[in-house]
């Protein structure tokens, strides 16, 4: 549920405005931003729990670099929020303590995982 | 399946790669780029093809230069790939990139990276609070969103980024609570033998000190010389407070958003996973690709551009991307190596006077050694939770460098690949070993950078 103050909008120039469900509720963002942007419009925080400490976090740099931003959408676990643009119907929910990507998550690989991977032996991959 | 071929793949669409891939196509290359983000423009031109902000005088005539860069890449017919992410390439220039789930491979003759930079992390006691965010994340929401911060809001650090943003708020109506600004004592003496070099680009330099005028006369609050920032969290785990130190006394700010620079830094994620050689640059503090004049690295073929090749700002990014493409063709046998001195001339000495500033700047924003080598409490990998006391103690137990450090805490190990404890980890261990940082190394960046997902695996095994 939005808790905290949201971040507010400028005037903006025309575009679409589309319809995201925010843990459930319906909230209005711009055709442009991102599922990171849309959680602070709408002022979710914390935006996901760290899976050491269960610790609250928010997104912190929003170019893709630090994967503060991690979130579920479409029922998709870890998606990396604010390189995912925001569209009409998307449900974003907070990342609960968010596993490592490599761990019991079937569909996402780091590189430990690559390495060992039959893929990479049949030298495919690189 | 063939694999598409090029003459030169561009990753990164930044001012770098775009005046690149319009120089490249000039002279009859066949160029495409490859862009993580859904649009071009890199971070500093960032929506530049649909700025969200209606009142243009917000963000500045600087920020709509990059028109001129997107309209004549457009002109010029490069193929362009939206939230496109590489994750590899091969010794041949095959380049294995992922789009919207998709994994494909293209070759190239040529490779130029220009990744840009990435905010220097910014450790300190409570920078992992929900409501604490880089200046760059704030200036992103502006030029892609048009939001602005929730208030209270108070903005800290140092560098020109620290200046910028602040005026581009304080323009769109947005109320600062204060400034504080980090930058050590000092740091005017230790510049001062740069100025000359910093007259060269006068320009910039009187552009810096109309932003400090603009936020004076704004009336907000201009706090000098703070130290020892610890942000503090309400009873729910949002930040609440920021409790800094002056030379007179702690004093605390309510705030809610904190938005924190100490200066960027040259993404090296990718330069270090394909083991192009590197070096330490000391004033500016950071790792950056070791190149030639023309910016080709140490792997024949493979060249960098723009910040990603060592910070020197968007306009330097753009003559880079510029004189790097002309050597392209050069070797491409599109032009003679007398053509090619004549056609860059002009632009290498516009890139020169864009450089001339910075050792000014370096020196005088140098973070504070608070925020390089952070207290014992201080997390310093944020997805894991290691602290600086822990990558300490891992020292005094022998490890050696941030590998070691990484296997035993996992420190750099969690989904940001270490993108925002490398330099830190590297830094608190040369300290503690008392030798320079070159000697410490950095993280083994493996590929894929990005997380894949099993489908785009299975979408190149075919
Ligand atoms: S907010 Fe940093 S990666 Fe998304």
């Amino acid at each position: 549920m939005p808790n905290a103050l949201p971040f507010e909008r400028l005037p903006t120039n025309n575009a679409e405005w589309v319809t995201v469900y925010i843990e459930g509720q319906p909230v209005k963002v711009r055709q442009g931003d991102s599922a990171a942007a849309a959680v602070l419009a709408a002022g979710l925080q914390p935006s996901r729990t760290t899976v050491v400490s269960g610790s609250g976090r928010t997104p912190y740099c929003l170019m893709g670099v630090c994967f503060e931003c991690l979130l579920q959408i479409d029922g998709v676990e870890n998606v990396q929020g604010c390189m995912t643009p925001a569209r009409e119907g998307m449900q974003i929910m907070s990342q609960k303590q968010a596993r490592q990507l490599n761990d019991s998550n079937p569909s996402t690989l780091k590189p430990d995982d690559l390495k060992n991977s039959h893929i990479k032996k049949e030298g495919t991959v690189v | 399946m063939n694999t598409p071929e090029y003459d030169l793949v561009i990753i990164g669409a930044g001012p770098a790669g775009m005046s690149a891939a319009t120089t490249a196509s000039s002279h009859g290359l066949k160029v495409a780029i490859l862009d993580e983000q859904t649009a071009p423009g890199g971070q500093i031109y960032r929506s530049i093809s649909s700025p969200a902000i209606a009142d243009e005088s917000i963000l500045g005539a600087d920020y709509y230069h990059g028109r001129a860069l997107l309209s004549a890449m457009r002109y010029a017919g490069v193929d362009y790939f939206p939230s496109s992410s590489v994750w590899t390439v091969s010794s041949e220039l095959f380049i294995s990139f992922s789009r919207e789930g998709k994994s494909s491979k293209i070759q190239a003759k040529k490779l130029l990276i220009a990744t840009g930079a990435q905010e220097r992390p910014v450790p300190f006691l409570g920078w992992t609070l929900p409501g604490v965010m880089t200046c760059g994340a704030a200036q992103i929401l502006l030029k892609s969103s048009g939001l602005t911060p929730a208030g209270p809001l108070v903005l800290a650090g140092s560098g020109p980024l620290l200046l910028l943003i602040a005026a581009q708020l304080n323009r769109a109506g947005v109320e600062i609570e204060a400034i504080l600004d980090t930058t050590p004592k000092g740091r005017y003496l230790k510049s001062i033998r740069h100025l000359p070099g910093a007259l060269r680009n006068l320009p910039l330099l009187l552009k810096g000190l109309g932003l400090l005028t603009e936020l004076k006369r704004a009336g907000i609050r201009y706090i000098n010389n703070a130290e020892q920032l610890k942000a503090l969290p309400d009873d729910t785990g949002l930040l609440t407070k920021l409790q800094y130190k002056t030379d007179e006394s702690t004093e605390t700010l309510n705030c809610k958003t904190l938005l924190v620079h100490q200066g960027v830094v040259p993404n090296v994620q990718l330069t270090r996973a394909l083991q192009l050689e590197h070096q330490w640059d000391e004033l500016q503090q950071c790792w950056k690709p070791t190149l030639d004049s023309w910016g080709e690295s140490s792997q024949t073929g493979i060249f960098v551009a723009g910040d990603s090749s060592g910070i020197a700002g968007a306009r330097a990014a753009e003559y880079m991307g510029e004189l790097t493409a002309q050597r392209i063709a050069q070797q491409l046998d599109k032009l003679s190596q007398e053509t090619l001195l004549l056609q860059t001339a002009k632009t290498g000495r516009l890139l020169q006077q864009q450089q001339a500033i910075r050792p000014f700047l370096d020196a005088m924003y140098q973070p504070a050694d608070e925020f390089l080598k952070p207290s014992d409490e201080t997390l310093v990998c944020r997805c894991e939770e290691v602290t600086a006391g822990q990558i300490r103690s891992m020292v005094a137990q022998g490890c050696t460098g941030p590998n070691q450090t990484k296997a035993f805490s996992r420190a750099g190990m969690g989904p940001c690949q270490g993108r925002l404890c490398g330099l830190t980890v590297a830094q608190i261990i040369a300290d503690e070993r008392q030798v320079p940082v070159s000697e410490v190394g950095y993280y083994q960046i493996r590929t894929p950078i990005k997380p894949l997902t099993i489908g785009e695996l299975a979408d190149l095994a075919e």
